[in-house]
């Protein structure tokens, strides 16, 4: 099933304007990260139809819930969509249950794709049923906010930052639900948020906002490895790869393998064969150009540049590497570049300081 | 008509008043709290300022106007008299479009303070979860504002009970018909009847004391968890 989601929208307030014109793909998680301010939350609640875009297009598929030309808006509560907000907003009224069949109840049996069960399980919130929200945690809350939202039978789940206002402890606690909706659901999910680590983590597409503008839109990978766009990520720039938990080395580290190469890491648990997804940070990638036998640093593999510009922080660049097909960025200052004569074509190593695993 | 039968037709007919109108008071008042809640209109100002004209008035200024507009020549006079219900002015059901009018205010600013402390996210939350604005309403904004409710409704009981002004210019004091209990105290008095006034004011008293002390302990904060 896969559903495209054309949306074009444009909101003008008074010191504000979004423009956005996107084709997102019909399944998988699309992340749309910005700054505050940059316009993503007003994007995603145009999109449920909260606020009217004045000139705005919006379907998944072959549904067209907003077409202005036309006059055409179907107001929300007649959108097959589920919404989670920052707060989860759960009805106090109600206990868990309820809260969850509030949206199952407003949907025509033909038309649910879950059962309460299963869907409980799937989030693990199948003890929590008979609480009432007053006696739930933050990360609990939100997950019975997404838990009831899916029983509504979405045809695309919109979060709006829905680890914000939660502590790192349950941000953690959560994240392994949300990964596992991006796995055992063929729902398309748009994936608001500012913290660039979250987005690694679940999108596979990312659209990047800047005051009202779309700056960049297309495949996770391909977008975080731009280099002209330092400002959107400033430190946290970096590449994310997906590589195969390949072997167990006896010194208490772990293989993993990728397209372009391979890495070690220190020991993961995960059976040989896990596929793990890694971040790289640009400002963790030196360059070399001949190899480094005396460098404690473990990882280093063979890459070209492709392509390189100044970065966000005073005195540096981002350089773009291609790994064996594989992008990796680098951050370096200005004048190692200059020493080394970094310039297009030119084949070096990589070193690989740290890497995060994201699952 | 002996005394003690008198003074309970007086209690009866005020209990039946406060009732009749604290039932009107919730159908209309909730809708008109609904509004002001939620309204971005310029009239909101004007609307609010109108129904809480009664909490500044003297009684009679309220009961002067609506004597005259329910009178023979008054636009409600005439309604209903060519509806074919007579004249209002001096019976049950002026007596009851009276008391609606003056404790307004009373119903209208709890409920509408409870909607406005519900705010716009639960009515989004079950809009995004296909129920519509009628459905939302019912289903979300109404549990959710029912301490507004409760309160709303027994400020209105208690201060319908406890008028008396605009009951004397709009009703008189017609035993079993227009005779609430204040205006029963106030006759005693009038005729040195203090030991019957006794009764009924300190039942006045006692009832008063009650109903808001009722208020108090539901409107106390919940603890945690709870």
């Amino acid at each position: 099933m896969s559903r495209e989601i054309r949306a074009r929208l444009r909101i003008e307030r008074r010191d504000f304007k979004l423009e956005v014109d996107l084709t997102l793909p019909g399944r998988g998680v699309t992340g749309l990260f910005g700054h505050s301010g940059s316009g993503k939350t007003t994007c995603l609640r145009a999109i449920a139809g909260l606020e009217r875009a004045a000139d705005g297009y919006f379907a998944v598929g072959d549904d067209v819930w907003q077409d202005e030309a036309r006059g055409l808006f179907v107001p929300p509560h007649q959108r097959a969509l589920g919404m989670v907000f920052q707060e989860a907003s759960l009805f106090p009224h109600l206990s868990v249950r309820c809260n969850m069949q509030f949206g199952e109840q407003r949907t025509p049996a033909r038309k649910r794709h879950f059962a309460l069960s299963e869907v409980a399980e799937l989030l693990g919130i199948e003890h929590l049923l008979d609480r009432s929200p007053g006696q739930l945690s933050g990360g609990e809350r939100q997950r019975v906010a997404i838990a009831r939202a899916l029983l509504a039978a979405p045809q695309i789940l919109l979060l709006d930052e829905p680890l914000a206002a939660l502590d790192l402890k349950r941000k953690l606690e959560i994240l392994p639900y949300l990964e596992r909706l991006h796995r055992e659901l063929s729902l398309p999910i748009i994936y608001v948020s500012h913290s660039p680590d979250e987005v690694a983590r679940l999108a596979d597409h990312l659209v990047l906002l800047e005051q009202g503008q779309v700056v960049a839109s297309g495949p996770l990978k391909q977008v975080l490895s731009r280099i002209d766009l330092p400002a959107a990520f400033a430190d946290d720039a970096g590449v994310v790869i997906e590589t195969r938990l390949a072997a167990q080395e006896a010194d208490d580290l772990s293989r993993l393998e990728f397209s372009g190469g391979q890495i070690l890491v220190t020991r993961r648990d995960e059976p040989i064969g896990t596929r793990l997804r890694c971040r790289i940070h640009a400002r963790d990638v030196s360059l070399a150009l001949v190899p480094q036998v005396q460098s404690s640093i473990l990882n280093s593999v063979e890459a070209t540049v492709v392509d390189l510009a100044s970065a966000d922080t005073p005195g540096h660049v981002l350089v773009s590497l291609d790994v064996a097909g594989e992008p990796l960025l680098a951050r370096i200052t200005r004048r190692s570049a200059e020493r080394l004569e970094i310039r297009p074509g030119l084949a070096l190593k990589a070193q690989i300081k740290a890497v995060a695993l994201l699952a | 008509m002996d005394s003690a039968a008198a003074d309970f037709a007086a209690v009866w007919l005020t209990l039946r008043l406060a009732t009749v109108v604290t039932i009107l008071l919730l159908i209309i008042g909730t809708p008109i709290a609904w509004w002001l809640a939620r309204t971005g209109s310029a009239l909101k100002s004007v609307v609010g300022a109108v129904v809480a004209l009664p909490l500044v008035l003297p009684p009679t200024v309220l009961g002067f106007y609506l004597l005259i507009a329910m009178g023979p020549q008054g636009p409600v006079g005439q309604l209903t008299q060519w509806l074919g219900l007579g004249l209002l002015p001096f019976t049950f059901p002026g007596l009851v479009v009276a008391s609606v009018f003056y404790s307004l205010p009373f119903v209208v600013q709890p409920i509408q303070n409870a909607f406005e402390a519900i705010g716009e996210r639960p009515l989004e939350v079950a809009a995004t979860l296909r129920a519509g604005p009628w459905d939302a309403f019912w289903s979300v904004a109404v549990p959710l504002a029912r301490p507004g409710f409760i309160t709303g409704a027994i400020l209105g009981f208690a201060h319908t009970v406890g008028e008396f002004g605009i009951v004397l210019m709009i009703g008189g004091s017609i035993p079993g018909k227009t005779r609430v209990v204040s205006v029963q105290i106030y006759d005693h008095v009038e005729a040195l009847e203090y030991a019957q006034a006794h009764w009924l004011a300190g039942g006045m008293v006692l009832f008063s004391f009650l109903v808001l002390l009722a208020l108090y302990i539901f409107n106390q904060p919940r603890r945690k968890g709870e």
